[in-house]
């Protein structure tokens, strides 16, 4: 839960500006992004996504490690994943 | 040391344990708390005590947000959980954790319906999927998670659901920081800040730690490398006569915090006057639950919640080790009677709890075996 898990910001959503289409470990996922205001988000950019809402805008090297990191400690980001992957919020 | 093995950077690393190792005062010994359950869970899982000097140990902190819940509140969970048409959702890390009457998959096994979210969104959603019942998100965590609490109450606010609460056990870094440095058990040369928390509330509430108790405390990144910088860092400080707040994780972490998150939170909701921690006792202001204009998403409104204190168990030393005054092998049900399959206390269930984090990596570090070597 503390842990946040990079996303791949791959389409916005104009009806809902609040959410936005992202690309987690290889699905894809509907996160809510209305915590970043003021930063403007385009496809391609990453966030920290913290129980389906992006946190913190990253770049792409960030990204990068903190998913290398996340795979080297197993289990607990496993679980972490699949709830994701489960997930749609909205 | 899986670290080596495992890690691309472990030459860094190696220079990095020179760094720290150069920096240490011959004959000095250090005592620097980590706060944050991710942070006990990387120097765990990657060996990270092995390169520090004998004389640098690391305490683990309050910073696990299923850790510090107390007994009574998991048991008033339950009992809305079994009030008529309830639907009970909480993170799947709740799931485990031990109250007066068993666990909540013990509760869902007697009937209750009890279900696992990945977000408090999907707990809206069921609501909007099941008009019939009273959907109750329970929600959990320090700063990191309260503002996606927040969102989701305006959000079911924007929608008029009426069949949607939140159980709310937020709490909040600072008080528990304050009750750590007041306690006269431990004393602590310096704090490796958590680096999510910091995300949002941003580096300056850490300033008192500095000022008012002339600790240094540097934020830090969940890497191998981060901890091991900060540490460093927090070394250097103490090298230069130097007490300040520093930031090592400045590539997530911003100074002022996340602003958004924190008015959200700030509209909806508000400081309990105070609220009780696992271990820690009654800690005031250090708690949130939602405002009285939002009174009809807030289950204590809604339900006949029993609020009884509950004692934690006699085996269970989780408070100890959550002030970091034991380490978790020193608790005398670790591993035995308490363990992530059958915990006892709550720092055996969170995979950021430091008994669970002990338990599956760190058995044979050198403290250990230091340790019962004597
Ligand atoms: S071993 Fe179990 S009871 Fe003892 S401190 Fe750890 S979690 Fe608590």
């Amino acid at each position: 839960m503390c842990l946040g898990i990079p996303g791949e910001i791959v389409e916005l959503n104009g009806d809902e500006p609040d959410l936005a289409s992202v690309a987690v470990g290889g699905v894809r996922r509907m996160i809510n992004i209305g915590l970043l205001e003021g930063e403007p988000l385009a496809p391609g950019d990453w966030v920290l996504i913290h129980v389906g809402f992006a946190l913190s805008k990253i770049d792409e090297r960030e990204a990068a490690d903190a998913l290398e990191f996340l795979e080297s400690i197993g289990q607990a980001y496993a679980d972490e994943l699949d709830a994701l992957r489960a997930a749609a919020p909205e | 040391m899986r670290f080596v093995d495992e890690y691309r950077d472990a030459a860094k690393a190696q220079a990095l344990a020179a760094e720290i190792a150069s920096r240490c005062e011959p004959g000095r010994h250090y005592k620097f708390m980590e706060v944050c359950g991710g942070h006990t869970h990387t120097i765990y899982k990657h060996g990270l005590e092995d390169y520090l000097p004998e004389t640098v140990t690391l305490v683990h902190g309050p910073g696990c947000p299923v850790c510090v819940i107390p007994m009574g509140r998991i048991d008033d969970a339950m009992a809305i959980a079994e009030q008529p048409d309830v639907i009970l959702t909480t993170f799947g890390d709740m799931m485990r954790v031990p109250g007066g009457h068993g666990s909540f998959f013990d509760a869902r096994a007697r009937g209750a319906d009890i279900r696992m979210v990945y977000s408090p969104l999907d707990a809206l959603r069921i609501a909007r999927d099941n008009p019939g019942r009273r959907i109750v998100f329970l929600a959990i965590g320090f700063e990191t998670t309260a503002p996606s609490t927040a969102m989701t109450v305006l959000r079911a606010e924007r929608e008029a659901l009426e069949n949607f609460s939140v159980f709310c056990n937020h709490v909040t870094i600072v008080p528990a920081l304050k009750a750590i440095l007041d306690s006269p058990d431990l004393r602590l040369d310096g704090f490796l800040g958590p680096g999510h928390v910091s995300t949002v509330i941003g580096c300056r509430p850490y300033e008192f730690v500095a000022r008012q108790y002339g600790r240094p405390i540097v934020t830090a990144g969940f890497e191998p490398l981060d901890i091991l910088q900060a540490i460093a860092m927090l070394l250097d400080q103490l090298g230069d006569g130097r007490v300040e707040v520093e930031n090592q994780y400045r590539r997530v972490v911003p100074w002022d915090g996340n602003p958004k998150a924190l008015r959200v939170i700030g509209e909806v909701m508000e400081l309990r006057p105070y609220f009780e921690w696992r271990g820690l006792g009654f800690i005031s202001h250090s708690a949130l639950r939602l405002r009285d204009a939002y009174a009809r998403f807030d289950a204590e409104a809604i339900f006949d919640v029993p609020g009884h204190r509950v004692a934690d168990p006699k085996a269970c030393q989780c408070g100890e080790v959550l002030k970091g005054a034991i380490k978790p092998w020193e608790c005398k049900v670790f591993g035995t009677a308490c363990t992530p399959e059958t915990p006892i206390g709550t720092c055996m269930v969170s995979s950021e709890g430091a008994c669970a984090a002990y338990y599956n990596f760190g058995r044979f570090t050198r403290t250990r075996v230091r340790s019962s070597a004597q």
